[in-house]
């Protein structure tokens, strides 16, 4: 049967309910330190603040360090409680869910060391608003991941995976520009690469944040969405 | 293979042409009872214990030679359906049932049914270890005695197959005169199981059989269980809830007389489709 946020705490074990919640939380917390790296990455890079962009890069030590503190509280849960059902989905879920939130966090550091190396060079004439609008686009969809993640759901985790589709759609296009501009002015080659990475590493986070989006629809629904369609997955979230 | 290659760990990688990649792919063989051969067929079952309605029409098809559980809380009737299927109920005073059981295909509440071999065709082994004040050999051979055999080699024969199906015949092949009472609790229950094969039943149930004893004997007798249910079909009420996990095919939960779900144990400890079962199994309140 499917799950919902109130029923996480109706447990008789008030110990367990508090050790599940805050799991959750941490969760959430991680999500939102990932966030948080994205939007100062990119905003690091767009416009060429090299302040901004190293204080990312020693950030993404936060974000590991949590990862390995969930992990282990997952394996405490799993040895103490052996969850069953929902709670069980949900210890899975959330392992899952920060293995994707750790790689977030490496593309983030990833974009910010990108970041100083375009600071040093001249700025082109878009002022890297593609960046800009891709990094605002993967980050919303990062957000409304962790927003159905917290709220436990499927409906809205659906959506926001169909979404990644235009973030793809996006990152395609600025590499068919990228290969444009370079033809034009090879001086700008070495520039343009670091654009791309940068572009490539935001497609990634998105992808990720579907991921966590199929972790979610797992939770709640208790079926397995990945590598499926997109019309699967809908349909899966809606109970059909 | 010599010693010192023996622990050293091989780079060499497995031909890729041998792996099986269909077989790797399976997420853990799933049973389904629709695919299933039925030992025990249960049809609209009701119980009352005088005035109080104990099973409320319980349907349920019981596969053979595979571990079936039934869970839910106290008074819920697990027990008292498990009682059914060799008639335990008839020695209790008040009992009406109504319905019918099908032991293949054979309703065991048929009037003109030997109750006596009914009891040998499903073998029954309780919460506390019961066996007699008598040897280990004799506790073994009881069963074929009562059925008038006393040959000693066919009796040395069963006893021994049946301690080894026990998992016991190691531990006792050199006393096996002693009293069985001096037995710890772990080997007494499985002694008593050892006498319940003896006599080569079809079913065998099992009210709560490691209750009573540590976690080593209890994981001895969900071993014994597993080993079993090649020759035997197996049903086992329990309140572990993870033992019933562990050792089952498939998982009944009832509450307050009704069958709520029965499916395989995978989905039900997973993905259970009622809010009662998750409930119960995720230790929640309403």
């Amino acid at each position: 049967m499917d799950i919902d946020k109130e029923r996480l705490t109706h447990h008789i074990s008030r110990q367990f309910n508090a050790e599940l919640e805050d799991l959750r939380n941490r969760v959430l917390t991680m999500g939102g330190l990932v966030e948080q790296q994205i939007t100062d990455a990119v905003r690091a890079l767009v416009e060429g603040n090299t302040e901004l962009a190293e204080a990312v890069i020693p950030r993404d030590h936060q974000v590991n360090a949590l990862e390995v503190a969930i992990d282990e509280e997952c394996t405490h849960v799993i040895a103490r409680r052996q969850p069953a059902a929902s709670d069980l989905r949900l210890i899975i879920a959330v392992i899952k869910t920060i293995t994707d939130l750790e790689r977030m966090g490496d593309e983030a550091e990833r974009i910010a060391r990108m970041a100083i190396h375009l600071a040093s060079l001249e700025r082109p004439r878009s002022q890297y608003l593609e960046i800009q609008n891709l990094g605002d686009h993967v980050r919303q969809l990062t957000h409304d991941a962790l927003d159905a993640f917290a709220r436990m759901d499927a409906e809205a985790a659906a959506h926001v995976a169909q979404r990644d589709t235009k973030v793809d759609l996006e990152y395609e296009g600025i590499i068919r520009q990228s290969v444009t501009h370079m033809m034009e002015d090879p001086r700008s080659i070495a520039r343009i690469l670091d654009v791309m990475w940068s572009a490539r590493a935001l497609e990634r986070i998105g992808d990720h944040a579907r991921n966590i989006c199929e972790y979610v629809i797992y939770l709640v629904k208790g079926k397995d969405v990945r590598h499926t369609s997109l019309e699967q997955l809908e349909k899966t979230a809606r109970g059909e | 293979m010599n010693d010192e290659t023996a622990n050293k760990p091989t780079l060499d990688r497995p031909a890729t042409h041998a792996i099986d990649i269909a077989n790797l792919q399976r997420g853990g063989e799933r049973m389904d009872l629709a695919q299933e051969d039925i030992a025990l067929k249960v049809e609209n079952l009701r119980l009352w214990y005088g005035e109080k309605q104990a099973l409320k029409g319980i349907d349920m098809d019981i596969p053979r030679t595979r571990v079936t559980a039934f869970i839910g809380p106290s008074g819920c009737g697990k027990s008292t359906l498990l009682r059914c299927f060799n008639r335990m109920n008839d020695l209790v005073d008040n009992v009406r049932i109504e319905g019918r059981i099908l032991l293949d295909d054979r309703d065991i509440y048929d009037p003109a049914l030997d109750v006596a071999e009914l009891r040998r065709r499903v073998g029954m082994v309780f919460q506390k270890p019961n066996p007699f004040p008598k040897s280990i050999y004799e506790n073994v051979a009881y069963g074929l005695r009562i059925q008038g055999i006393n040959d000693r080699r066919i009796l040395d024969e069963v006893v021994e197959k049946s301690l080894r199906r026990a998992a016991l015949w190691d531990e006792v092949k050199d006393r096996l005169q002693d009293n069985a009472l001096g037995l710890s609790g772990g080997q007494q229950q499985r002694l008593v199981i050892a006498r319940a094969v003896a006599v080569e039943p079809e079913v065998l149930l099992l009210d709560e059989p490691a209750s009573a004893l540590d976690p080593i004997s209890t994981l001895k007798i969900e071993e014994l269980i597993y080993e079993l249910k090649s020759n035997y079909t197996i049903v086992i009420v329990t309140h572990n809830m993870q033992q019933a996990a562990r050792v089952s095919d498939y998982t009944a939960f009832m509450y307050m007389g009704e069958l709520i779900e029965f499916g395989d144990t995978d989905g039900l400890f997973t993905n259970p489709k009622k809010k009662q079962t998750e409930d119960y199994i995720t230790g929640r309140y309403g």
